[in-house]
């Protein structure tokens, strides 16, 4: 790994144009920002409906200025295959091939192809920016929407079930790297899609990304809600390289240290209003053990 | 063959900024920077800039002083609640469009 | 050089020397020796491709989409439920506009399942934006396959090459395969007016409004409704496209000249039977009994089902007495949908002739030389008795 990239040094090219249809303070917006800094210019994104669709720009505009083409929900990362393939036999090997979807796009519908093109060991990059809902649709549970979330579809209670565990699941398809950013650390962000840019066959990238429509918090507090994950300990950041599995940033720095209580992190948000003190409870303890197990293996 | 009657008729977009519009109309409370107080202008050099940073829509310049493009600028909040030394401050536009007037 | 192979291997003897750069592929029966045997090829060097084993036929169809897109030569191959679990792929093709080529190797479609061979997956994907194609024999195949990369190309619109599962796609029939150098003459190599290209960026298939808006120079540029028009409209225009490259092929490999319909005695006929596919080389032995039997009686097997060449049928059909069509398909609920295509196009015709609808061989029921004997004998002689309602034949109930 080079240095690590800071603000001063961090590139100005910006590949996103402003007056773009994404709410004030999305918090895709920023990663999307500094992620297509990272990927640089020779570079061809694959994007399945989602905010993005919108963020992109309707046509005839688009807000990005990378060449994308824009896919069926289902397909991304076949369509992804797809370029690499045209790619090869046109010896363009170079460019560098980019999906990027929604959580939705990837942990729900986009699952088989994308399971599909790691085990195939295609040669790309792909980025999840998890929003934990389906935001561009109007806020509808997704398969990563965290236990007890209130969304459109589960209006009172909140959602029954966990959040899947997407970046374990394509782990899981022994691909050489495997990371988690969050929108509150875009340095990070920034250096791991370079770090995957150095890397042969399939790379996944998952973001921890709030929405300040969808969560029900004031759009000023994108950034401090994203830290708030990562303080409390539930939204971890690690990076799975060649099978071995580290902590990386913000996440690293709070082993061995107290961390917020979760509950700081769910009074921020409306969506959080249906749990109870018991289920904050239990989840603090499992956010306890989880810890206790990283301070155990990684602490000194 | 009658190719060239053919062209290419599809969706297909091409890079521009403002595709939603001037989304500065969007705000209802304006940025603006303490330049006593932000770091860069204060010191007269490169750093800090955590406000050009975070910006999510890349209105704000990585300059000396920063600058803040009111063409596009949702009026998020972000710059104001992540700047370091609570330089940036939310004004009313109400006040600026009674300047204007 | 003459080969005796199977339907499949034509196919995919079509597609290796259309010098396809990137195919996809989900296995089906009976699409699979196809593919099969193009990663073979590929395997072998003996074709330069990427073949890519895709874990379904939706991201078959979504890798030939993206392969296209980015100016590569796209093909892939399917059957009955994979071809529909492709629908919404098969929308966005057309819509995208991309030259893809796939063989539809026709099997009825599922509950119940059924392996054997009718044309409901095909003809159910009529409106997709897609062309169509039939083929009633091997060479047929190879030769379709090769021209519909120049009709994909030319007209920007993808084909869909379908023959029938099984009575084509296994069993074994000479034909001859087209010299290299032949269909390098004949076949110019793919130039898509934009491939997705950092230096030129670009965002394909974006969001389109309801209205025409203007793009980043200040011109006006088409709306959604604008590009669905030149969609259908150069479809229609396909029509001709489809007789000069059908010329063009006459020229350097003398085969051909009938680039719409395939006919069979109808010289002199006053009724003729209309089909789909390679049930025409049935109903080929079915007019020579009837024509023994004095009535003046030809076949007609439409190569071209989308876009419908109504033209093509008014001329040949508008002042017949009888037009019997044999379908291994309908539109459930109405009536066969190639029926209801052709009454369309003679409806304007002053002297229009009756119009008879049989339907047969749904899921392979065997197709029975009396059964059509009968049939079309019946339409024949009496054109009153039969009705305007679909009559199955070979039900056994």
């Amino acid at each position: 790994m080079t240095e690590k990239t800071t603000i001063l040094n961090l590139s100005e090219d910006e590949l996103v144009h402003p007056g773009n249809r994404a709410c004030a303070g999305c918090g895709l917006s920023i990663v999307y920002r500094i992620g297509l800094k990272a990927l640089g210019r020779d570079t061809i994104l694959v994007v399945p409906p989602s905010c993005l669709t919108v963020l992109q720009g309707l046509y005839p505009i688009a807000a990005t200025q990378l060449p994308c083409l824009n896919v069926t929900f289902a397909s991304t990362a076949a369509a992804a295959t797809g370029v690499l393939g045209a790619l090869k036999a046109q010896g363009r090997e170079s460019t560098l091939v980019a999906a990027w979807a929604g959580d939705g796009g990837t942990s729900d519908i986009g699952i088989q192809a994308l399971s599909g093109a790691c085990e195939r060991g295609e040669n790309f990059i792909f980025i999840c920016y998890d929003n934990e809902a389906y935001m561009n649709t109007g806020v509808q549970r997704s398969g990563t929407t965290p236990q007890g979330v209130i969304t459109t579809t589960t209006p009172f209670s909140g959602k029954s079930q966990k959040k899947k565990d997407v970046p374990s699941i394509i782990a899981a398809h022994g691909i050489d790297y495997v990371a988690t950013a969050s929108a509150a650390y875009p340095l990070d962000l920034y250096d791991k899609i370079v770090k995957a840019k150095t890397m042969n066959g399939p790379k996944y990238i998952h973001i921890h990304t709030p929405c300040p429509a969808g969560w029900g918090f004031n759009p000023r507090f994108t950034v401090k809600i994203g830290k708030l994950a990562v303080e409390t300990g539930l939204y971890d950041l690690y990076e799975i390289e060649n099978n071995k599995w580290r902590l990386t940033g913000a996440s690293k720095k709070l082993i061995g240290k107290k961390r917020t209580p979760v509950n700081e992190y769910f009074n921020t948000q409306n969506r959080f209003k249906a749990l109870s003190d018991e289920q904050i409870s239990d989840i603090q303890k499992e956010v306890d053990i989880k810890w206790q197990s990283y301070d155990e293996t990684y602490g000194n | 063959m009658k190719k060239e009657k053919f062209g290419c008729r599809i969706s297909h977009s091409e890079p521009g900024p403002g595709d939603g519009g001037r989304t500065g109309s969007w705000r209802v409370k304006r940025p603006v920077i303490d330049l006593e107080k932000c770091i860069p202008a204060k010191t007269k050099k490169a750093a800090c800039f955590t406000c050009w940073l975070f910006c999510p829509d890349g209105v704000i310049t990585k300059t000396i002083p920063p600058t803040i493009d009111y063409e596009y600028c949702k009026g998020c909040e972000i710059c104001a609640q992540e700047c370091p030394v609570g330089a940036i401050t939310m004004v009313e536009e109400t006040v600026f469009i009674t300047e204007e007037k | 050089m003459h080969i005796i192979e199977s339907g499949n291997v034509a196919a995919a003897n079509g597609v290796k020397l259309a010098n396809v750069k990137v195919i996809a592929a989900y296995p089906i029966t009976p699409q699979t020796p196809l593919t099969e045997k193009l990663s073979e090829f590929v395997d072998a060097g003996e074709m330069d491709a990427q073949y890519i084993p895709v874990e379904s036929e939706h991201s078959a169809l979504s890798v030939c989409i993206a392969a296209s897109s980015t100016g590569s030569r796209a093909f892939t191959a399917t059957s009955a439920n994979g071809l529909l679990y492709m629908n919404e792929q098969l929308h966005w093709a057309a819509g995208a506009r991309l030259p893809i080529v796939m063989c539809v190797v026709n099997r009825g479609i599922g509950s119940p399942w059924t392996v054997w061979n009718d044309h409901q997956d095909a003809i159910s994907q009529r409106d997709t934006g897609w062309i169509q194609l039939y083929c009633c024999d091997h060479q047929q195949i190879i030769d379709t396959v090769i021209q519909a990369f120049y009709l994909a190309e030319t007209v920007s619109v993808p084909v869909m090459v379908c023959y029938d599962g099984y009575i084509l796609s296994h069993t074994y029939m000479p034909f001859e395969i087209p010299k290299q150098a032949d269909v390098d003459k004949f076949l110019p190599s793919f130039k898509p007016e934009y491939a997705l290209n950092p230096n030129q960026p670009a965002n394909l298939n974006t969001v389109t409004l309801p209205d025409v808006r203007p793009d980043v120079r200040g011109d006006m540029a088409p709306g959604y409704m604008e590009i669905r028009h030149n969609l259908h409209a150069d479809m229609r225009d396909a029509i001709d496209v489809v007789g000069d490259i059908d010329k063009k092929f006459n020229q350097i490999f003398g085969r051909g000249e009938n680039p719409y319909i395939e006919t069979y005695r109808c010289d002199a006929a006053e009724f003729v039977a209309v089909c789909l596919g390679s049930l025409s080389y049935h109903l080929r032995d079915v007019v020579d009994i009837l024509r023994e039997e004095g009535i003046p009686v030809g076949v007609a097997g439409l190569r071209l089902y989308r876009p419908f060449p109504d033209q093509a049928i008014r001329d040949m059909l508008a002042d017949l007495k009888g037009v019997i069509v044999f379908e291994k398909a309908l539109s459930y609920g109405n009536q066969g949908a190639l029926f209801a295509d052709i009454k369309a196009a003679l409806y304007s015709s002053k002297n229009r002739p009756k119009v008879h609808n049989y339907i047969l061989g749904l899921g392979g029921r065997e197709i029975k030389t009396a059964h059509l004997v009968d049939a079309l004998r019946n339409s024949c002689v009496d054109t009153d008795k039969v009705g305007d309602t679909p009559v199955w034949i070979g039900l056994k109930m």
